[in-house]
């Protein structure tokens, strides 16, 4: 593995100055340095994950970690809670099914529970944009966004760009395609935002009813044509595709999209020939993503960016509660 | 028989771009003569006051007594969007009521019962009611068929029908307008046509049945460019438009603020000069408030789930005042857009200062500064998306039929 760092060890400001936000709400508030520092402080955690048996750390111990989860989801509640666990936290999950949290003060009133509850830090997931951002002014702790509605995914942009980092040794200078609903899309939104800030070519490709005005304007390069978009692409991110927009409301059918924009061997040689496949998961096979590039090992990141979302996670967790826990230089 | 004089004021007289130094006099409370004041009546000095006449307002969603007054606003024409609908004349003649002596609300008809966009409500009996004109509510009757039918006979009763300009199709759950700022936020958005479509539609069913079309909100460039074309074409058109898409785009939904949620959702910067252009060249003939507050169980929450409107009435004229300021209409003009013209449409007989009408009269201090704060507003809800915004121009005294209130 070729990994230049870009970033030497002893060039972020130091202590809380390296990164001074309270919440991680999304990456669009975040400077490239402040990116760059959870990156490299993610680096530790790789090692320790890696390390056998004892992947555990007591950093945390004693502090208490909400996750509450107003949507579903399996694999991103669980890396954030092994995460959690070793760091040492204890780790609650607050399973709140959309239905019973539809009413706005409601989740004000959930989000004062939780503060009363004396967590050092909750971890959101709800569906509508900008939920995590209102929870975060009403609660004294340090908020983690993991993911709302179609506004951000911070934490798999930061996963997804130390994938790259650590395949591609860079980020900067990358050709980046980011195909699929990015309409609807929170994850290919903090990626954009992300990878620009960190110097990447990002070029978007969606069907045109489901690509968003004006994402020129942050630097993007739309496509309609997959195939053209792939042309020269260091890195092919695809997005997940919801089966509820494949009815004909957006998508004719599923097997129309696959025909324009999934990705297959024939389609995956139109890229360099080392280009890496990469998806946040859950992936939809046959739908966006063909089994064997999925499986591919050599070309595949998949399983790798699940590994790099502990590791992400534990860094958020940990940067986040420095100031609570009092480190020298955070509080 | 009461007599009042109202001395030393400077007069907004029809026509005129300002106001004139003259007495007024009411008698009865009605206007009795403008520029001569009776020798035996009691006196209300207006020095340093524009002496105007009380705002006329087209489309507001609650009767809110206490933010009316602080807004000057003597007469407002409630949406039908009520609970329940104001779809029938019982409903009608209460809400006609409810805000006199001191204020005078007029309730608009909906078009469709339940508001639903399809069956016809009673319109004529809703009229005897004292309706003054026919509304679709918060949204676009998207079925043509109706629509057109409903023009027809409102046309046959000679009633305005007052218009929501957002094709239901392109809009689908959308809270903000297509753009930067909507994907940076990644809100469901709508493309601008969606309000042009609606337009272009409405003004064909208005051509086809003569009927008076009243656009409540136009909010684009292109929208403004169709009812400017309407009214060169001698439609029976007007349009209206709020103090938020003439203040404010789309940047202000940033940071998800719900106050700024409205219906249309607020618009690109471009779109919103046109507005102003719009409103310089004559086109746009009414500023509403769009009076519509919303406590924090409507508006405490997330930006897509919250509902859209905005406590609008205590601004308004403030507002208003700063296009003067800006050189963009004359003070008399402001009063056509907030009063004779409202009037018009309605076909009330007031919201000019002449004699023979009622004595609804405002007393304003143009120049007195103060802090739109929405947390101690008089409305029921400080739902106001200029909150914090300083600006000049208080009502001091307000006349609803030559009483002081």
């Amino acid at each position: 593995m070729t990994w230049t760092k870009p970033f030497a060890a002893d060039s972020f400001p130091s202590g809380s100055d390296a990164f001074p936000q309270k919440h991680l709400l999304g990456i669009a508030g975040l400077q490239t340095w402040e990116i760059l520092y959870i990156l490299k402080e993610a680096e530790q955690w790789v090692a320790l994950n890696r390390s056998g048996a004892a992947k555990h750390v007591d950093t945390l111990s004693g502090l208490t970690i909400i996750n509450a989860f107003f949507e579903n989801s399996t694999r991103t509640l669980l890396s954030f809670e092994i995460a959690g666990k070793r760091l040492g936290a204890d780790v609650v999950n607050m399973h709140a099914a959309q239905s019973s949290v539809k009413k706005g003060e409601t989740l004000i009133d959930t989000a004062m529970t939780l503060n009363a509850m004396r967590a050092d830090a909750i971890v959101i997931r709800h569906g509508s944009s900008g939920a995590v951002q209102l929870i975060s002014g009403k609660v004294d702790c340090p908020v983690m966004n993991a993911g709302d509605g179609s506004h951000e995914h911070p934490t798999q942009a930061l996963l997804d760009a130390l994938t790259i980092m650590r395949r591609k040794g860079k980020v900067e200078g990358q050709t980046v395609v980011i195909c699929g609903d990015v309409l609807h899309s929170r994850v290919a939104r903090s990626n954009l935002f992300c990878l620009k800030s960190l110097g990447a070519e990002v070029r978007v490709v969606a069907p045109p009813a489901l690509m968003p005005s004006g994402i020129e304007g942050f630097g993007a390069v739309p496509f309609s044509n997959f195939d053209a978009a792939l042309n020269g692409a260091d890195v092919i991110m695809m997005l997940r595709l919801q089966s509820e927009r494949m009815q004909g409301d957006f998508i004719p059918s599923p097997r129309e999209y696959f025909h324009l924009y999934g990705l297959d061997e024939r389609r995956l040689a139109l890229a360099k020939p080392d280009a890496l496949v990469m998806h946040p998961g859950p992936m939809n096979r046959g739908v966006e993503i063909a089994s064997s590039i999925a499986d591919h090992v050599d070309r595949s990141a998949i399983t790798e960016q699940v590994e790099m979302g502990v590791a992400v996670r534990m860094a958020c967790l940990d940067i986040l509660t420095r100031k609570a826990r009092g480190q020298e230089g955070w509080a | 028989m009461t007599s009042v004089n109202i001395i030393h004021g400077h007069i907004i007289l029809p026509g005129a771009d300002k106001a004139e130094p003259l007495h007024l006099h009411i008698e009865d409370g009605k206007i009795a003569s403008v520029g001569k004041a009776a020798t035996i009546a009691e006196h209300i000095d207006a020095s340093g006051f524009i002496v105007a006449p009380g705002i006329i307002d087209l489309g507001v969603f609650k009767t809110d007594k206490p933010a009316f007054r602080f807004g000057g606003i003597t007469r407002a024409a409630l949406m039908p969007d009520q609970s329940p609908v104001h779809d029938d004349p019982a409903t009608v003649r209460f809400a006609a009521l409810k805000g006199k002596p001191d204020l005078w609300v007029h309730p608009l008809a909906a078009a469709t019962q339940g508001l639903d966009g399809l069956r016809m409500a009673e319109i004529a009996l809703m009229k005897e009611a004292g309706a003054l004109g026919v509304a679709t509510g918060r949204k676009w009757i998207s079925d043509s068929g109706v629509m057109l039918r409903i023009m027809h006979y409102c046309a046959a009763l000679d009633l305005p029908v007052i218009l929501h300009n957002e094709d239901s199709g392109v809009t689908g759950h959308a809270v903000a307008t297509a753009g930067e700022t909507a994907t940076l936020l990644g809100l469901s958005s709508a493309p601008i046509i969606a309000e042009t479509l609606a337009i272009a539609r409405d003004l064909m069913l208005a051509e086809e049945s003569g009927a008076h079309a009243h656009f409540r909100q136009v909010t684009t460039a292109r929208g403004l460019d169709l009812i400017r074309a309407a009214k060169t074409k001698g439609l029976r058109v007007t349009c209206g438009i709020t103090p938020a898409h003439i203040f404010l785009s789309d940047n202000a939904i940033s940071d998800f603020r719900t106050f700024a949620r409205l219906s249309p959702p607020l618009r690109s910067e471009s779109d919103r000069l046109a507005c102003i252009a719009a409103l310089a060249d004559g086109t746009i003939d009414v500023i509403a408030s769009g009076h519509d507050p919303r406590g924090p169980e409507d508006k405490r929450l997330p930006f897509s789930e919250s509902e859209p409107g905005m406590a609008g009435a205590e601004t308004l004229l403030a507002l208003a005042l700063n296009l003067v300021r800006d050189n963009v209409i004359s003070t008399g003009r402001m009063f056509e857009l907030l009063a004779s013209n409202p009037a018009k449409i309605l076909g009330l007989n007031a919201g000019q200062i002449v004699e023979g009408q009622e004595a609804d009269l405002i007393l304003i201090d143009p120049d007195a500064p103060w802090q739109v704060d929405g947390d101690r507003m008089a409305a029921l809800a400080g739902n106001t998306p200029f909150d914090r915004l300083p600006v000049q121009g208080r009502v001091r005294q307000m006349l609803k039929g030559g009483k002081v209130i």
